[in-house]
């Protein structure tokens, strides 16, 4: 685990963040957590259709599991009650292991796939749940960068 | 003056927008005014000690032991739940850091094209589908975020709020997506604590009267009059309070939702988040996930540079929370500064309009910063 956030760590010093792009919530099913699966435009040219839908697929199906609401989430609910909700000193939600079953997952996912592209997602929760942000890096070494936006945001012309 | 070093690390609690009171360290958060909140304690614990020093040993040996017990129970249940609501997060939505702000304002941009000089730029607004019903989300301009559905910015507590009831000063705290439950709760249990300790009262002083006399009875427990006054009138408000929040639960709606109107007269029948069920409006609300809370109140500051030696103030926690905090609200400095950080907030806000030019050349002249942009929706429409 030190040695693959090492990895992180390399990517943040050798490679200068170069966009951000913000991934949307969708809110067609109602409040519930997901976000949006349209693929941005700055990410075409950084990693493929699939692998970037596959996550965010991934990572809604996550939520929805926290999120759902059917005989665990009401026994959880009602023992809760029964003890005034003291027990959540002791016990971890639901909501709590899912949420860690998530950080791991994009933690495997910055390692395995985003961070050899140059790219970095930043866990949702850190962003009030609102976003997914995905940090572009360009690499300070290579000559000539190809998706040339190389100042921050202020230069995406429509 | 010799540079001193703070190597105390920061909470984020302490650095947070919004006027918020926080305390042990982070783990309680709470509105500023605290003087009701202070009232309602001091009510119910008042009344509760009148009703077990008086009532409670008369009752205990001529009825059952189990009367004394049973308000014992209840008591400890009303407070729980009261300082659980008080004193939880009720649902904040952190502000948009620079980049998620400009990211959207340069959507907004892009949206509405050119808008000619002179001409007031349109409202903001972003119209999503929820279950086949047309819900507009507000933009907010303290937080620059567009706000989710059933979110509300609370001007209290200056921050934005998911599934914003309404800002209860009895308890000190917004409700919100996160207490409501803890709230419903409350109102209930102190409902059932006000009937109980009132109708007991009375059984008590008829039972007594009908020994003593009435004079003789008041006499030898004067708190019983007391507790008849507060208990008559709290109960009125309270039961009231309870099945208006009842009936919302079994509609899905929020207090908010309710006076705005948003789902009534010709909106009837309308509401996309309600299941169309009172039974499965009622387990969603009450018996739903536990949400955790966005606000990392307790983690630490992360310091992204080493501090450069500073001229200015008497140490470098200037340059440190210059570096740090930039990217949030202007720094407001709450009850929790401490006091030899203040006047170097007030150096570090009078230098910072060197900070702000880079920052907002990037953003747009924004349209009226009203913190509620439904008067502008009003006035266009």
């Amino acid at each position: 685990m030190a040695t693959e956030f090492h990895n992180l760590q390399e990517l943040r010093h050798s490679a200068s963040l170069a966009n951000k792009v913000f991934i949307q919530r969708d809110y067609s099913e109602g409040t519930t957590c997901r976000f949006q699966t349209k693929f941005p435009s700055e990410l075409e040219s950084r990693i493929e259709l699939t692998l970037f839908e596959e996550t965010v697929k991934t990572l809604n199906n996550f939520y929805a599991e926290a999120e759902k609401i059917g005989g665990q989430s009401y026994l959880e609910g009602c023992l809760a009650c029964a003890t005034a909700y003291l027990i959540f000193l002791c016990m971890e939600t639901r909501y709590e292991k899912v949420l860690k079953k998530i950080a791991k997952y994009i933690q495997e996912q910055n390692e395995k796939i985003y961070a050899p592209r140059g790219l970095l997602i930043t866990d949702p929760i850190e962003r009030g749940m609102r976003v997914i942000e995905i940090s572009i890096y360009e690499d300070r070494g290579s000559s000539g960068s190809s998706s040339g936006s190389s100042s921050v945001s202020g230069s995406t012309a429509r | 003056m010799s540079a001193v070093m703070i190597t105390r690390k920061l909470r984020k609690w302490e650095k947070l927008p919004g006027k918020n009171t926080f305390c042990c360290d982070g783990r309680v958060m709470m509105a500023r005014q605290k003087g009701i909140f202070y009232l309602t304690l001091f009510l119910i614990i008042g009344t509760c000690s009148l009703f077990f020093a008086f009532e409670c040993p008369y009752l205990a040996v001529h009825l059952s032991p189990a009367i004394p017990v049973f308000a014992v129970l209840l008591f400890l249940f009303v407070i729980a739940m009261l300082l659980r609501t008080s004193f939880s997060d009720p649902g904040v939505l952190p502000r948009a850091l620079p980049e998620e702000a400009n990211f959207i304002e340069m959507e907004i941009e892009a949206a509405n094209g050119s808008v000619p000089s002179g001409q007031r730029p349109p409202p903001r607004i972003r119209n999503v589908q929820i279950n086949n019903q047309i819900v507009k989300l507000k933009y907010c301009y303290t937080c620059k975020i567009f706000r989710p559905p059933r979110a509300s910015h609370c001007s209290i507590c200056d921050n934005c709020v998911d599934r914003f009831d309404h800002h209860c000063p009895w308890v000190g705290n917004c409700v919100g997506k996160r207490n409501y439950r803890y709230f419903y709760l409350f109102t209930l249990t102190l409902s059932l604590l006000t009937i109980y300790i009132f109708a007991f009262n009375i059984v008590h002083v008829v039972m007594r009267s009908v020994d003593q006399g009435f004079l003789s009875t008041l006499k030898e427990t004067p708190g019983t009059v007391l507790e008849v006054l507060v208990c008559f009138f709290t109960l009125w408000s309270m039961v009231g309070l309870t099945g208006f929040h009842t009936y919302l639960i079994s509609l899905n709606q929020t207090t908010n939702e309710d006076i705005k109107g948003s789902w009534s007269g010709k909106n009837r029948g309308q509401n996309p988040y309600s299941h169309k069920n009172i039974v499965k409006n009622c387990c969603e609300v009450l018996c739903g996930p536990t949400y955790p809370s966005v606000l990392d109140r307790r983690g630490l500051m992360q310091e992204d540079s080493p501090t450069a030696a500073n001229s200015e103030g008497p140490c470098s926690f200037d340059n440190l929370v210059a570096q740090t905090v930039k990217t949030t609200a202007p720094l407001i400095p709450n009850e929790h500064t401490p006091d030899d950080v203040k006047p170097s907030i007030a150096a570090e806000k009078s230098s910072a309009p060197k900070d702000d030019p880079p920052l907002a050349a990037k953003l747009p002249p924004l349209a009226s910063p009203e913190t509620d942009a439904e008067t502008s929706i009003v006035k266009n429409q």
